[in-house]
């Protein structure tokens, strides 16, 4: 087939390396930072330094780094994937680089119209940093979305950018619709407006959170059974915990990796239903067209 | 004091066992999600990815409940005992 040039080797090897040294660089961190300890300790994302500020002192916390991590592989992913694109296919990968763009925007679509077409950028942008988020714990990182802080950041967006929607008819209209069906139930839908954001924040960090505490039991459970169980055999072999070994990564790819990418899947899921749901599009339709026979008269 | 901070970890973990009683009600609601999803992937199964989309969308927002049980039996387990302790002994010195 057709022979890559050699600045077009050193460009990919130097986006490939970009994808694996953060994550090197967290595992170092991790390992610098974390004293050896026995048993289990289940512990939230440690604090680097804080930068004082008036109000109250910025933490810098793994969480924060572990998902800076994740953007920059995102990044440096993106930008090898689509390397060397052009209009007559010749890399494999444009194969799967066109494979994405033509699901998410399927499925931005179907899920929201077309007059949200313009959103796959954003889904696929949150799916993504959602996912590998999650996945970094099959390297030994604390993944960033067991901290509900980043995860309330992103529902906060979400439910701006839902109310943003929701007032595309003006104030008024946002307000009125609290009143329904009947006015008296006007403080349930204030608080089911509330709940919006709290409970996909909850979702998405309560199932990553409960899947590395889970894992975490189990370790400790079978190292506790082999030594048991296992103690009588001869020599260093007894103090190895050796039903450790393999078992836990069995039930890893269920809690860490199948539950994390579906937790960023419904995570988008409902990114799309509830700004879709929000928007009144009948009545912004009959508002634009009653403006437009305005400025004709 | 000792009677007072056992009584705490007792009651926490009393709590926390207690929150996740919550988690039978996500249990019975996906079994039956799931159950209605392989009935009607054995009468369409043409429909099949659909319905699984579907259905694993309707057990996520199922097991919400659920997680907020274990969100609170979390924070009961491994926050609120150091949290209470500390209030204990601060208010013990206050006296």
């Amino acid at each position: 087939m057709n022979t890559k040039s050699l600045r077009f080797k050193i460009v990919d090897a130097f986006y490939i390396t970009m994808m694996i040294l953060p994550i090197v660089f967290g595992i170092v961190l991790k390992v610098l930072t974390d004293p050896p300890t026995e048993g289990i300790t289940i512990t939230g994302a440690k604090i680097f330094f804080e930068i004082p500020m008036p109000l109250q002192n910025f933490l810098i916390t793994e969480s924060q780094v572990n998902s800076a991590i994740a953007l920059i592989v995102i990044f440096f992913f993106c930008l090898f994937i689509t390397h060397g694109i052009s209009e007559k296919i010749e890399l494999k990968r444009q194969h799967f680089a066109e494979l994405i763009v033509e699901k998410v925007d399927n499925l931005v679509e179907e899920n929201m119209g077309s007059y949200f077409s313009a959103y796959s950028p954003f889904i696929i942008a949150i799916m993504a940093l959602s996912g590998v988020s999650s996945l970094l714990s099959l390297f030994g990182l604390f993944p960033p979305t067991s901290d509900i802080n980043i995860v309330a950041g992103w529902a906060i967006l979400v439910f701006i950018l839902i109310t943003y929607y929701k007032m595309k008819c003006g104030p008024l209209y946002y307000l009125k619709a609290f009143t329904e069906p009947v006015a008296f139930l006007a403080p349930l839908n204030v608080i089911g407006e509330i709940a919006t954001p709290i409970s996909m924040a909850f979702r998405h960090y309560g199932n990553v959170l409960s899947g590395s505490v889970i894992s975490a039991l189990l370790c400790s459970a079978l190292g506790g059974l082999s030594a048991s169980l296992l103690g009588w055999l001869p020599g260093f072999l007894a103090d190895m915990p050796l039903l450790q070994v393999g078992i836990p990564a069995v039930l890893s790819i269920y809690l860490d990796v199948f539950s994390g990418l579906l937790q960023a899947f419904i995570f988008a899921m409902l990114t799309m239903l509830y700004i879709a749901g929000g928007f009144p599009a009948e009545e912004y339709e009959k508002r634009k067209a009653r403006k437009r026979a305005k400025n004709k008269n | 004091m000792e009677l007072a901070i056992g009584i705490i970890l007792g009651c926490c973990a009393l709590g926390a066992g207690m929150a996740m009683i919550a988690g039978i009600g996500p249990g019975i609601g996906e079994g039956n999600a799931v159950a209605k999803a392989c009935e009607a992937i054995g009468r369409q199964p043409e429909s099949k990815g659909a319905v699984t989309t579907t259905m694993l969308m309707g057990c996520a927002v199922a097991e919400t409940t659920g997680l907020y049980a274990l969100v609170i039996a979390i924070l009961l387990i491994f926050v609120a005992p150091n949290l209470l302790v500390d209030i204990l002994v601060e208010t013990i010195k206050a006296l």
